[in-house]
C-alpha cells in the first residue's frame, strides 16, 4: 500500500467521523428543543416558541424563559461537562472505567458544596457554591491518581473511587442531617442523584463560565491524550508533559464537574456510556472522542432530563435513577469484556 | 572506545551519568557518546541497569550527572531522539495507521496520510495492516508496529529498549536490518538486545552493563571476549568470524 | 437551643413542611369517634401528648389555672416548644418535652397518651400493648371542624367545662372575623406553595382558611385534593394573585430555595397584584383556637389586595 493509499484510507474514516458530528449536533439541537417543550404545562408549539423571544410577556413567556430555558441550557452544559470529563479522565488513566461520578468526583463535589450552602458561606458569597464544589472535586481527583495513577489498573481504580465516594456520600449525609433545616436531610437524595428541577439563570450564570472554562482546559489534552495510547514513557519521549497533562486534567474536571454538581447534583454514568458508544466510532482516538463526548454527553443528559418529565411528571424523578438504570449495565458489561481480555 | 567514528555533533553524550534507587546505584557513572551513523546494541544482564540507563539519558528519571538529551525541552528532545518503551502499552484499539502516525506527534501534525507513516509501515512490513485494529494483532505483530511509530517520529536517535522481545526468528532479524539500514542512512540506534547472536552479527558496536557500570564499548568482536562473557553474563559461547560477520552462540552457564 | 425541626420529619416520615403535613394528610383519615364522658373517676391525672396539635390543644385545656388539677398535662412533644412549628412554643417551655418514643413516654408512667392519627403505627400500638390508653386525634380539615376538635381532646382530659368555653370562645371569635362578601371574594385567587413545590388543595384546613377570608385557592381551582406537588409553571401559568408561602429555616436547603426563584419573583412584578406573603407556619398547621390568628392575616391580606393598585377593578354593583 502506498502513502496515497493510506491517506484514501485515513480520510475515508474522516468522513464518517463528519458525518457523526453533524448527527450528534443535529441529535443536540432536536433533544434541546425537546427540553424546552415539555413540561407539565401544556403549551403549544409555536406560542412556546415565540414566548422564547418575546419581550416581557405574559405567564407564558415566563415559563419559557424562566424555567425551561435555564433547564435546557443547564443540561446542555452538565450533559456536555460529564461526557467530556468522562472521555478526558478515561484518556489519561487508559481505563474505560474512568468516570467522575463512579470514582467519587462527583460525590466529593456535592460535599463541598452541601458545605458551602450550610455553612452560610453560598449566601455569603454567591461564587462560593461552585468553587467549593470545585475543590472538593479537585482533591478527589487529585487523590484518585495518586491512588490509582495512571495504568495503575481497574483494580486500583475502582477501589480508591469506592472509599472516596463512600467517603464523600457519608460525611454529605452527616452535615445534611446535622443542618438545622429540616428539609436539608431530606435533600440527600438530590445531592447522590442529581436534578435538574426549577434551576433557574441564577444557577446557569453560577455554572457556566466554571463549566465553559473546565471544558476549554480539557479540550486542549487530546493530542497528549493521544499519546498517552502508548504509556507515559512513550508520551514524554513523544514531547508532551504528562505533570502538567495530569494538572490540567485535574483543574479542568474539578472545574467542569464541580460547576456542574453544585447546581444539579451528582449524576453518574454519563461520563461512563457517552465515550464507551463513541470509542470505537471514532477509531478509539481519545483527541477524537472528547469533543464527541462532549456532544454526546450533552444528547444524553438533555434526554435524560426530558425522560424524567415524561415518565413522572408530577415526582421530580432524579436524573442520577434514569442514567444509572441505563448506565449500571453498561458498567457491568464493561467489567466483563475486561474481565475476559485479562483473563 | 570509538571515539573515532564520531563526526560532528553527538547525538547522544552521556557524562558520568548515575541513577539512584534508594541508596543503590543501579547506573553508576556511565559516560557515552553516540555519533550519527551507529547501531548500538547496549548489552548486559538482568538488572544490569540498561533500562534505568535509557531512561535516564532521555531524562524520563531523575539522575546525576550529564546528558544532552534530558537537557532539551521535551518538545526538542522528542524532534531528536524517539524512544520505544520495554512495556508494550496500547490502550485503545486504535487503527494501526493512527497508532504509527502518533509518531508525528513531536512535528506538529499526526495525520495517518503522512509520509513518514506510510514508510515506518513499509519498513516493518507493516503496509497491509493499517486498518487492522492494533489490539487485535498479536504481541510480536503489537511490537512491530510500535517500532514503526518509533520510526515514524523521524528522528536522528532512535532509543529502544528489548525491541526485539517476543518476535518470531523472522520478524528479528527484519528489525534488526532495519536498524542497521538507519545507521547507514546516517542515523543511529542505541537498542538494549539479550540476544547477543543478533547484536553480534547487526550491530556495529556494543556496549556492556553490569551492576550498573560500563565495562565494555567497542565493535562486537572486541566487547564479546570470553573473559567478560564469563564474569559478566556467567556464560561461554562459541565465537567465529563467519563469511557473513561474526557468529555468536552460547554455550553452557559456568557458575 | 436548636429548633428540633428535623426530628418533627424523622417522626413523621415526610420530607415536607409542617403546613402541609397536618392537612395534607386529612384526607380520608376517619377521626376517633367522640369518647363518652367518662365519669370524675376516670379523669388522667398523667397526660402524655406526643402530636403537635394535640400538645396545644392540651396545654389551653389542662392549663392549671381555672381549676384545672395541676400537673395533669406532664409532658408535650419537643415540636411543641418550636416557634417554627408551635403556636404555644413560649408555654410549651413549661412542661418536660418528650420526643415522643415509646420508650420515653412509657417510663413517664402516664395513664392517657394524646397521639395524632399519624403518629407512628408502631409507637401506638406498643404502648396500648403496655397497658397505656392512646387517644388519637385526626387532623382537622375546616375552620367548623375545630371546635369537634377541642371537645374531643376536652373529652379526653376529662375537662368538659374548660372544653365549652374554649368552643364558644372560638365560635364567638370567628363569627367576628366574618367573611367577605361573595363579590368582592371571586376576585382573588391564591396560592399555596411551600418548599418542594408543596401546595395544599380542597378538603383541608388551610383551603378552608383561603376561602374563608375571600380566597379561591388555585389548587383547587386545578382539582387537587389534599397536599402534593405544584410544577412551577403551573403555578407561573395560573396567574396567582397572592402566594402565600412559609418562612425559610435556618440553614440552606434547595427545597427552600425554590421560593426565590426568579419566575416567582417575575410573577408578582407582571401584573402589579400578585405579591409574595410569607406567613407563620405554626398558626396555619393545627386546628386550634390560633387558627383564627392565621384567617384575620389573610382577612387582612384580602382586604389590602382590594384596595390596592388593582383599584378599578373592584367597583361593585
Amino acid at each position: 500500500m502506498t502513502a496515497r493509499s493510506v491517506s484514501a484510507f485515513a480520510s475515508g474514516r474522516g468522513l464518517s467521523i463528519r458525518l457523526l458530528t453533524v448527527l450528534l449536533v443535529l441529535a443536540v439541537v432536536l433533544l434541546f428543543c425537546a427540553s424546552l417543550l415539555v413540561g407539565p404545562a401544556a403549551l403549544g408549539l409555536g406560542e412556546s416558541l415565540s414566548a422564547l423571544f418575546a419581550g416581557k410577556g405574559g405567564p407564558v413567556v415566563l415559563v419559557m424563559q424562566e424555567i425551561r430555558l435555564p433547564r435546557a441550557i443547564l443540561g446542555l452544559l452538565i450533559g456536555a461537562a460529564l461526557g467530556l470529563s468522562g472521555a478526558a479522565m478515561q484518556g489519561f488513566l487508559r481505563n474505560p472505567l474512568a468516570e467522575p461520578g463512579l470514582i467519587g468526583v462527583s460525590g466529593s463535589a456535592a460535599l463541598g458544596a452541601v458545605l458551602a450552602l450550610q455553612t452560610g458561606l453560598a449566601a455569603a458569597f454567591a461564587l462560593a457554591l461552585p468553587l467549593a464544589a470545585l475543590a472538593g472535586a479537585g482533591l478527589s481527583a487529585a487523590l484518585i491518581l495518586i491512588l490509582a495513577g495512571p495504568g495503575g489498573g481497574a483494580l486500583a481504580l475502582i477501589l480508591a473511587g469506592v472509599a472516596i465516594s463512600a467517603l464523600a456520600g457519608a460525611a454529605t449525609s452527616l452535615v445534611l442531617n446535622l443542618s438545622p433545616n429540616p428539609f436539608a436531610a431530606a435533600e440527600i437524595v438530590y445531592w447522590m442523584m442529581g436534578s435538574l428541577a426549577d434551576r433557574s439563570f441564577t444557577h446557569v450564570w453560577l455554572a457556566a463560565p466554571l463549566i465553559l472554562a473546565g471544558m476549554v482546559a480539557l479540550m486542549t489534552l487530546g493530542r497528549g491524550l493521544d499519546a498517552l495510547s502508548l504509556g507515559e514513557d512513550a508520551a514524554a519521549s513523544m514531547g508532551l508533559r504528562p505533570g502538567r497533562m495530569r494538572l490540567v486534567l485535574i483543574l479542568g474536571t474539578a472545574a467542569a464537574v464541580g460547576a456542574s454538581v453544585a447546581v444539579a447534583g451528582a449524576i453518574g454514568f454519563v461520563g461512563l456510556v457517552v465515550p464507551h458508544i463513541l470509542r470505537p466510532l471514532v477509531g478509539a482516538r481519545p483527541s477524537r472522542l472528547l469533543p464527541l463526548s462532549a456532544l454526546g454527553g450533552a444528547a444524553v443528559l438533555l434526554a435524560a432530563d426530558v425522560a424524567v418529565r415524561l415518565i413522572a411528571p408530577d415526582r421530580d424523578l432524579k436524573l442520577g435513577v434514569l442514567t444509572a438504570l441505563i448506565g449500571a449495565p453498561f458498567f457491568l458489561h464493561l467489567i466483563w469484556t475486561m474481565r475476559r481480555a485479562e483473563a | 572506545m570509538s571515539m573515532g567514528a564520531i563526526s560532528g555533533n553527538p547525538l547522544l553524550q552521556l557524562q558520568d551519568l548515575t541513577v539512584l534507587r534508594g541508596s543503590r546505584r543501579v547506573v553508576d557513572g556511565v559516560s557515552l557518546t553516540i555519533g550519527p551513523g551507529e547501531f548500538v546494541g547496549l548489552i548486559g544482564p538482568n538488572g544490569a541497569g540498561k533500562t534505568s540507563l535509557m531512561r535516564a539519558a532521555l531524562g524520563l528519571l531523575p539522575h546525576q550527572g550529564g546528558s544532552n538529551l534530558a537537557q532539551m525541552t521535551p518538545g526538542v528532545r522528542a524532534r531528536a531522539a524517539a524512544f520505544l518503551p520495554q512495556g508494550r502499552e496500547i490502550a485503545w484499539a486504535l487503527s494501526v495507521a493512527d497508532l504509527v502516525a502518533l509518531g508525528r506527534t513531536p512535528w506538529g501534525r499526526s495525520g495517518a496520510a503522512d509520509a513518514a507513516v506510510s514508510n515506518a509501515l513499509a519498513r516493518m512490513g507493516l503496509t497491509d495492516f493499517a486498518a487492522r485494529r492494533a489490539t487485535e494483532l498479536s504481541g510480536g505483530e503489537q511490537a512491530r508496529v510500535l517500532i514503526a511509530r518509533a520510526l515514524a517520529q523521524d528522528t536522528p536517535l532512535l532509543i529502544a529498549d528489548e525491541p526485539g522481545a517476543g518476535l518470531d526468528p523472522e520478524a528479528q532479524i527484519r528489525m534488526m536490518t532495519v536498524f542497521a539500514d538507519l545507521a547507514a542512512e546516517g542515523r543511529s540506534v542505541l537498542a538494549s538486545v539479550h540476544d547477543l547472536g543478533l547484536a553480534a552479527r547487526h550491530c556495529t558496536r556494543l556496549v556492556m552493563l553490569h551492576q550498573g557500570r560500563l565495562v565494555a564499548d567497542g565493535p562486537p568482536a572486541q566487547v564479546l571476549e570470553p573473559g567478560l562473557l564469563a564474569r559478566v553474563f556467567g556464560i561461554e559461547a562459541h565465537i567465529a568470524d563467519g563469511t557473513d560477520g561474526l557468529i555468536f552462540q552460547p554455550l553452557r552457564v559456568i557458575r | 437551643m436548636r429548633p428540633a425541626a428535623p426530628w418533627r420529619f424523622a417522626r413523621w416520615g415526610l420530607g415536607i413542611t409542617a403546613v402541609a403535613l397536618a392537612v395534607a394528610v386529612a384526607q380520608g383519615a376517619a377521626a376517633d369517634p367522640l369518647p363518652t364522658r367518662p365519669s370524675g373517676a376516670q379523669m388522667p391525672s398523667r397526660v402524655v401528648s406526643i402530636n403537635l396539635c394535640t400538645d396545644q390543644l392540651a396545654m389551653m385545656l389542662a392549663a392549671p389555672g381555672a381549676g384545672a388539677k395541676p400537673g395533669q398535662l406532664i409532658s408535650v412533644s419537643t415540636l411543641a416548644s418550636d416557634p417554627m412549628s408551635s403556636s404555644m412554643a413560649a408555654e410549651a417551655a413549661a412542661y418536660p418535652a418528650n420526643r415522643g418514643s415509646a420508650e420515653q413516654v412509657f417510663m413517664m408512667n402516664p395513664d392517657l397518651v394524646l397521639a395524632g392519627t399519624f403518629t407512628s403505627r408502631a409507637t401506638v400500638d406498643l404502648l396500648r400493648r403496655l397497658g397505656v390508653r392512646v387517644v388519637e386525634i385526626a387532623p382537622v380539615t375546616s375552620l367548623q371542624g375545630v371546635s369537634d376538635q377541642i371537645r374531643q381532646v376536652a373529652a379526653a382530659l376529662g375537662r368538659f367545662e374548660a372544653g365549652e368555653a374554649l368552643v364558644a370562645r372560638f365560635e364567638a371569635d370567628l363569627a367576628a372575623l366574618a367573611p367577605p362578601s361573595d363579590s368582592q371574594a371571586s376576585r382573588l385567587r391564591a396560592a399555596l406553595y411551600y418548599p418542594n413545590g408543596y401546595t395544599i388543595g380542597k378538603g383541608t384546613l388551610s383551603d378552608d382558611i383561603l376561602a374563608r377570608t375571600g380566597f379561591i385557592n388555585i389548587a383547587t381551582e386545578l382539582g387537587r385534593a389534599g397536599g402534593g406537588n405544584l410544577a412551577m409553571e403551573l403555578l407561573v401559568m395560573a396567574g396567582p394573585d397572592l402566594v402565600v408561602t412559609s418562612k425559610p429555616y435556618p440553614g440552606a436547603s434547595r427545597s427552600e430555595a425554590l421560593l426565590r426563584h426568579p419566575a416567582l419573583a417575575q410573577l408578582g412584578a407582571q401584573d402589579g397584584q400578585a405579591a409574595l406573603l410569607a406567613t407563620s407556619d405554626a398558626d396555619w398547621i393545627c386546628g386550634t383556637p390560633h387558627v383564627l390568628r392565621a384567617v384575620a392575616e389573610m382577612r387582612a391580606a384580602h382586604q389590602r389586595a382590594i384596595a390596592g393598585p388593582a383599584a378599578p377593578m373592584q367597583s361593585l354593583p
